[in-house]
């Protein structure tokens, strides 16, 4: 077997911990303190109840990699669940953003113009600027702050990824 | 208030004696004071006063790994929960349950930059298995339950739990380890039974097998060894171990091949590459054994049986990879063999162990000894021949070429009688080592088979030693070198001796007697059968300053960045040492 030529691919985990003190923290810690790349990473309690949470993180490394970092991942004390997403079939992933753009003129109507094919809303405006926000996958996002870069764009702020699997069965 | 109310000290000593804990290697101080009273109070706990707080956590490892209990330590905040950092770190890598009690300043003042106080969480989230700051009274005797069955449950390791100094002196109800369950950590102790029957398909079809095993077994207990013995001896195939293996398979078994990896046999490195089969058994192809791993038993099928599923394809692919505990497994797949009445192809093994006996022939433990200096290989046989017919014999080692020559040259017939720091190869193990296991078995022979460097690392602890008259035997092997340093400088950089050269050594003997033990010492070959015999007769602790041969080589040796099929057999090959640019950034 061989693993060393497989190239990398970007993968996306859920993972439900107890939420408890310090559990972030361990699981970034394990992300930093072994090498691996995290490009998103977003935490939420979804269970008051029984005190849950879920870590959403956007990863990316080879096949054997990415076996790796969900077997470390479960290896933690308060995790309950890993789940992989990406191999698992098809899921949804969104992320929202909070886009600021100053200007006037011809590029404040063209921001708003590209809004609205975006289906981005204003959610405030000055005479000199608005604030879009933007729902949608990473990469609608980053086509419409691309396209925002021109039109006077000043700040961005940004969730992470959130991400559930299609159909009726729960993680 | 009810009236079976206690206060968070008494608490924890209860929940310690519920767990069984019948010592601690401890060491007092501000934050820990309730503790200490409690313990002054009570008698069903001893408490062995270390050192230095690493002493406490190698004793509480050795302890560990010489009983399969869990060893336990109590340390104040700040300083003291700090010095055992290197030892948590040290049983995380050699998978050894261990918890760890940790007084801090009191939860109003954490976070204030208060005296003594460390964030000890913080700092060894990533060197235990897992930790706990305790803030509720209420919510100590359980967690101290779940800190004690995390550390002994599937891969065992060190828990560190963090006592608030008001938590531990506030009045709380205990809680029963018969109402703790834990609610996400329950690791998988049964195979698949599927994937047993697929690897013993393949063993079964196997014409050049072999079976590397580990740790794992030791982690498992003593009946994962008999199983292990078991099935080498029903399948006829060689078997090799790991440093931290040694003692799983009896050595004296014709079917064993010797230490495996860096420092191993010639017949197990050059099994594991030409193998067909492999098995590893509670094994974690670490880089000391697989060498350069492009060229690491290229043309093997490979059965890898884990209980963390973490160590399976982490390093090396593997083909069946079986997560659960090696003593079920192993259990499962002697049936399944029987069953399926596997009958491996007789002819290419017998021609396979023709090959193996060809390596054998080599006897690459071979070293010149010689009649004017003695050679530590020597002196290490001698001690071996002269302990060998006792059966409560204990090795702890610390780190460098003793520790490569004990375990070459020391034979372990059953498990849990050799403590070595293999994963983080952690100098100043051996004396602490030594002391926890002779503390769990105080008519046994415990001996520290030491450098001079690494014994100066933790000497301290020979005061502990004198205090509970532990009758410690320490062996140095003196050659006035950092010698595994001094050999990567021999063969890797120009023999430029930079630092290692140990400069104005003590007198052992004299430092011997200041800490109330015996000093002995041998200059010549003809004197070391007297200083061992003298050494096993006393029945205090003893310092034996070997004085060895100072420029001795630990061979047979696999150059990092190496295949195993490049290796240094002796003084001979070193002209030709192939070691590549990316070999030299390797350690
Ligand atoms: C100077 C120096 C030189 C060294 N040279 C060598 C050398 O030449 N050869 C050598 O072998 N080592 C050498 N070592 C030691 C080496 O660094 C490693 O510590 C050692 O090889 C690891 O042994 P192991 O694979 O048995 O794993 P361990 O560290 O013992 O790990 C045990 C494995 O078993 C698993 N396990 C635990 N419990 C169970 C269970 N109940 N059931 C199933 N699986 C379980 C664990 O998950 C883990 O994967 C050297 C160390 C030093 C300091
Ligand atoms: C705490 C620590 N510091 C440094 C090292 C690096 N190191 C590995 S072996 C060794 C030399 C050990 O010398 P000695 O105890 O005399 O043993 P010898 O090799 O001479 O038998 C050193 C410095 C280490 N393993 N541990
Ligand atoms: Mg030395």
């Amino acid at each position: 077997m061989t693993t060393e030529t497989e190239t990398e691919k970007q993968t996306t985990i859920a993972v439900l911990v107890d939420n408890e003190p310090g559990v972030l923290a361990r699981v970034i810690g394990l992300f930093s303190g072994r090498g691996y790349n995290i490009e998103s990473l977003t935490v939420a309690e979804v269970n008051t109840q029984e005190s849950l949470s879920r870590i959403t993180i956007v990863t990316s490394g080879t096949p054997m990699v990415i076996e790796q970092i969900k077997a470390q991942l479960e290896r933690l004390v308060p995790v309950h669940k890993v789940c992989d997403l990406t191999m698992d079939g098809a899921h949804v992933d969104r992320e929202l953003a909070l886009v600021k753009v100053k200007s006037t003129g011809e590029a404040r109507v063209e921001s708003l113009r590209v809004a609205e094919i975006f289906r981005a809303r204003v959610v405030d405006s000055t005479s000199e600027s608005f604030v879009f926000e933007i729902v949608g996958n990473t990469g609608k996002l980053h086509a419409f702050i691309d396209l925002m870069e021109p039109l006077g764009l000043v700040d961005v702020s940004r969730t992470g990824v959130a991400a559930i699997a299609r159909g009726s069965r729960p993680l | 208030m009810a009236d079976d109310q206690m206060n968070g000290s008494q608490i924890l000593l209860k929940a310690l004696e519920e767990q069984g804990v019948d010592v601690i290697f401890g060491y007092p101080g501000g934050a820990v004071l309730p503790i200490y009273d409690e313990i002054f109070k009570q008698d069903a706990i001893r408490h062995i006063l270390v050192r230095h707080e690493q002493g406490a956590m190698h004793a509480a490892e050795g302890y560990a790994r010489s009983t399969g209990k869990v060893g336990v330590v109590l340390v104040t905040s700040g300083p003291g929960a700090t010095n055992t950092v290197t030892g948590l770190t040290d049983a995380l890598m050699d998978s050894i349950p261990v918890v760890c009690l940790t007084g801090q300043v009191p939860t109003h003042l954490i976070g204030n930059d208060a005296f003594q106080e460390a964030d000890i969480t913080g700092i060894t989230r990533s060197c235990t298995k897992h930790n706990y700051l305790v803030k509720d009274v209420n919510k100590l005797a359980r967690t101290v339950h779940e800190a004690f069955y995390v550390a002994r449950s599937g891969r065992p390791g060190p828990v560190l739990v963090d006592l608030p100094k008001d938590v531990m002196t506030a009045m709380g109800d205990y809680t029963p380890v018969s109402r703790v369950t834990h609610r996400t950590y329950k690791p998988r102790m049964k195979g698949d039974i599927n994937l047993i029957r697929r690897a013993v398909d393949i063993m079964a079809a196997a014409k050049r097998p072999i079976l590397y095993c580990g740790g794992g077994i030791i982690n498992s207990g003593p009946a994962a060894s008999q199983l292990l013995t078991e099935f080498v001896r029903l399948t006829g195939f060689p078997c090799t171990l790991t440093v931290m293996g040694l003692g799983a398979f009896p050595a004296s078994d014709p079917l064993y091949l010797g230490m495996l990896g860096m420092h191993g046999t010639y017949e197990a490195n050059l099994a594991m590459h030409g193998c067909d089969v492999m098995v590893a058994i509670g094994a974690r192809f670490d880089d000391r054994i697989t060498g350069r791993l492009a060229d690491f038993s290229p043309n093997s099928k490979k059965i890898h049986i884990d209980i963390d599923p973490s160590s399976i394809n982490k390093n090396v692919p593997v083909d069946v990879g079986i997560v659960g505990d090696v003593g079920h497994v192993l259990e499962d797949m002697i049936k399944v063999w029987k069953a399926e009445q596997a009958s491996p192809d007789r002819k290419a093994l017998a021609e396979w162990w023709k090959s193996i006996d060809r390596w054998r022939a080599r006897d690459c433990l071979r070293y010149e000894n010689s009649t004017k200096v003695i050679k530590p290989q020597y002196a290490l046989q001698r001690l071996y021949e002269l302990t060998k017919d006792r059966d409560d014999v204990y090795i702890t080692t610390e780190v460098g070429q003793h520790q490569m020559w004990a375990a070459q040259h020391y034979r372990f017939e059953k498990p849990n009688h050799w403590m070595t720091s293999g994963g983080l190869g952690t100098m100043g193990y051996g004396l602490p080592a030594a002391m926890g296991v002779q503390v769990a078995h105080p008519k046994a022979l415990v001996i520290d088979i030491a450098g001079e460097a690494s014994v100066i690392m933790n000497i301290q602890e020979m005061s502990t030693i004198a205090q509970y008259r532990l009758p410690v035997k320490v062996f140095i092997l003196n050659n006035e070198y950092m010698g595994m340093v001094r050999q990567w400088q021999e063969l890797l950089y120009g023999g430029r001796y930079a630092e290692t050269y140990m400069h104005s050594l003590p007198d052992f003997v004299k430092l011997a007697e200041a800490f109330q033990a015996v000093g002995l010492r041998a200059t010549k070959p003809g004197e070391v059968d007297d200083v061992i015999r003298e050494m096993i007769e006393t029945d205090r602790a003893v310092i034996a300053d070997i004085r060895v041969d100072k420029l001795e080589n630990c061979f047979p040796m696999i150059p990092s960045g190496a295949a195993h099929n490049e290796m240094l057999l002796g003084p001979g090959d070193e002209a030709e040492a192939p070691v590549s640019e990316e070999g030299m950034v390797l350690v």
